[in-house]
């Protein structure tokens, strides 16, 4: 159920990928993911460098179906070098060049660092790796992200695991309008209703984890997600019309033509 | 939130009323997003203990989310009993004629590779307070041999100054834990005869010296059924949120034990807390602190930390030795108390996977 409308792919650092719903592993248990990812027709999930057990027993690698990409995140780094240590050791696993930077200071809100995951951007590629930044979202930081070498910008909707849905918009609308490289909506959407509201925004993806993770029948929701983003691209792609403005009762520049004998602009006195 | 200072934190909680809450104010508390020091006081009160269902209906969506489906399993290793604190709660206390034990060098690698079959990832190492036959140098050594062979190294041991903190964090301790047993300095001194445990102070501080020397997270505890729960519990509360205001980076979490009978002179007469109680404590400090993590030890049985996880528990232990060694053959040292789940490894998983969880070895890189 991959969905695509023919030529519409999702472009990631020169890959081209049929579906625009990321998956987070990090809060299901891993003999779950399979059923998840084919059910949401995913074909992105992110796994925490530091939860991984590559080439060893849980190995999430043996609980994904093939043909899907496994996106590393530097989880678990407070510092841009920390978020360095950790994208190296993911291409020592095998895990390729693109990664996630995740760069958190603070276990409470769990909000990113946006001026170190700044500095890790450009040493992530000055590494030859093409970095993704979950940031908070700020257009002028996206672009300073997006000059220091961002294959994507992954501004959160509202702080993680909150499924307040996109708290953020404004700031995600102008990151949309202003930069080149793909916004993907990253936290905080807990209904499938919130991801389609991000889609329709122009956004490249959505990335969900713990709304499908704690659901009741997480294949189930993972299909809703992804129903959900299909609808918010089309939306987006067919361009939404004008919405919602009430028409006033009687015309506003009504009073323009109501002066006595003169029913027609032209014919009004000059001064 | 205004500004209050630690010690006016600590003192306002040990001054709380319980009694004066009523049931509107705990339901106004649980409304709240973010909980004040009079908020948590309302969810560990006796109005609160009628409401319970309400109480872990909100715990339990907190814990999902921040959590997941996880539960963290990590093992003690007890290094050494000796100890020179006269505490008449504890088995291992000077005053107890039991078996006393250290481990060799040698000794502990053998513990840690026996742990290391079970695929445990994360060790806390424990001895008692005596730095003439456990002193910090031997401490280092210990965590330096788990730092290689195991992913995650706590510390429970005597307080450290911030200069031996930092040698520990560069041994490879990623946590520390120092329990402060009870807040209220009276009570303290009553438990604590004699002995550097007798340091109130210097104990409170512990955990703020080793955030200060750059360890990634402490543990905090108090000893339940030492003193008035609530009381004690309040001012674990606060001690923790005023430690994450000063290092937001900190992982923080809770223990919450139980006095459990022990061996040797255990002479203190306890105010037991009730299963309930212990409940109602771990779902009011998840809903006051949803971020951080809680470890429920094997002082409890099984079917009641099984029924927590999912409630506010987020840390079992497992395959648990509370006496010297005894990982890899026979022990050392006599136990510190007595467990009530005596489960291993993989009967921890199947537990928590039939409940639904997750069990996690390992979710932590050392940086």
């Amino acid at each position: 159920m991959t969905g695509v409308l023919p030529g519409d792919e999702l472009a990631l650092a020169g890959r081209l990928f049929g579906s625009r719903l990321i998956l987070g592993s990090g809060k299901h248990p891993i003999e779950r993911l399979t059923e998840v990812v084919e059910a949401g027709g995913v074909e992105i999930v992110t796994l925490a460098l530091r939860r991984a057990n590559l080439n060893g027993p849980g190995d999430i690698l043996d609980h994904l179906p093939p043909g899907r990409a496994i996106l590393p995140n530097t989880s678990g780094a407070r510092t841009a070098k920390e978020a360095l240590t950790l994208a190296r050791l993911a291409r020592e696993l095998g895990c390729g060049d693109l990664i996630k930077i995740e760069v958190i200071a603070d276990s409470r809100t769990l909000l990113p660092d946006n001026e170190e995951t700044l500095q890790a951007v450009a040493l992530l590629s000055e590494d030859g790796f093409a970095p993704l930044a979950y940031m908070t979202p700020d257009p002028v930081m996206g672009r300073k992200m997006e000059q220091a070498g961002a294959a994507a910008v992954m501004p959160l909707g509202a702080p993680i695991g909150s499924n307040r849905g996109l708290t953020t918009k404004e700031m995600v609308k102008l990151m949309v309008e202003c930069l080149q490289v793909p916004v993907i909506v990253d936290a905080g959407l807990g209904r499938p209703s919130q991801a389609c509201e991000a889609m329709e925004l122009g956004v490249a993806a959505v990335m969900v984890n713990t709304a499908v993770a704690t659901s009741d029948d997480p294949p189930a929701m993972a299909k809703a997600f992804a129903l959900a983003v299909q609808a918010g691209r089309a939306a987006y792609l067919a361009g939404l019309g004008p919405v919602g403005r009430p028409q006033a009762s009687s015309p506003l520049t009504g009073f323009l033509w109501e002066e006595k004998g003169s029913q027609d602009p032209s014919s009004q006195e000059k001064f | 939130m205004p500004h209050i200072s630690f010690q006016e934190a600590i003192d306002a909680a040990l001054a709380f009323d319980f009694q004066a809450v009523g049931s509107r104010q705990v339901a106004r508390s649980l409304e709240r997003e973010t909980l004040s020091l009079e908020d948590l006081g309302a969810l560990l009160s006796p109005a609160a203990a009628e409401n319970l269902e309400d109480l872990a209906a909100r715990s339990r969506d907190l814990t999902l989310r921040h959590f997941g489906l996880n539960v963290t399993l990590f093992t003690p290793l007890y290094l050494a009993n000796h100890c020179v604190n006269h505490c008449l709660y504890c088995g291992f206390s000077a005053l107890g004629d039991i078996r006393r034990g250290a481990l060799t060098e040698s000794d502990v690698d053998q513990e840690l590779a026996a742990i290391e079959v079970t695929g445990l990832e994360d060790v806390l190492l424990l001895t008692g307070d005596s730095r003439a036959r456990s002193g910090p140098e031997y401490i280092f050594r210990c965590a330096a041999l788990a730092a290689k062979r195991l992913k995650k190294v706590g510390l429970e041991v005597y307080p450290l100054s911030i200069r031996e903190y930092s040698r520990a964090r560069d041994a490879g301790v990623d946590y520390v834990c120092v329990y402060q047993e009870t807040y209220e300095p009276n009570l303290y001194a009553h438990v604590h005869l004699k002995g550097p445990k007798r340091n109130y102070a210097w104990r409170l501080a512990a955990p703020e010296r080793a955030l200060a020397a750059g360890v990634r997270g402490v543990g905090l505890g108090a000893l339940l059924g030492l003193g008035d729960f609530r009381r004690d519990v309040l001012a674990l509360g606060w001690h923790a949120l005023y430690l994450s205001r000063l290092h937001p980076q900190a992982e923080i979490s809770f223990s919450v034990p139980r006095l459990r009978p022990a061996p040797g002179h255990v002479v203190f007469q306890q105010s037991p807390v009730s299963e309930a109680e212990l409940a109602q404590i771990i779902m009011a400090l998840r809903i006051f602190m949803p971020w951080a993590g809680i470890s429920l030890s094997t002082r409890e049985r099984p079917f009641f930390r099984d029924h927590l996880v999912g409630l506010g528990a987020t840390r079992l232990s497992a395959g648990v030795r509370t006496s010297v060694g005894g990982h890899s053959g026979p022990d050392h040292g006599e136990e510190q108390f007595f467990k009530s789940d005596p489960r291993n490894v993989p009967q921890v998983c199947q537990a928590l996977a039939q409940m639904g969880f997750q069990a996690v070895f390992n979710d932590y890189i050392r940086l």
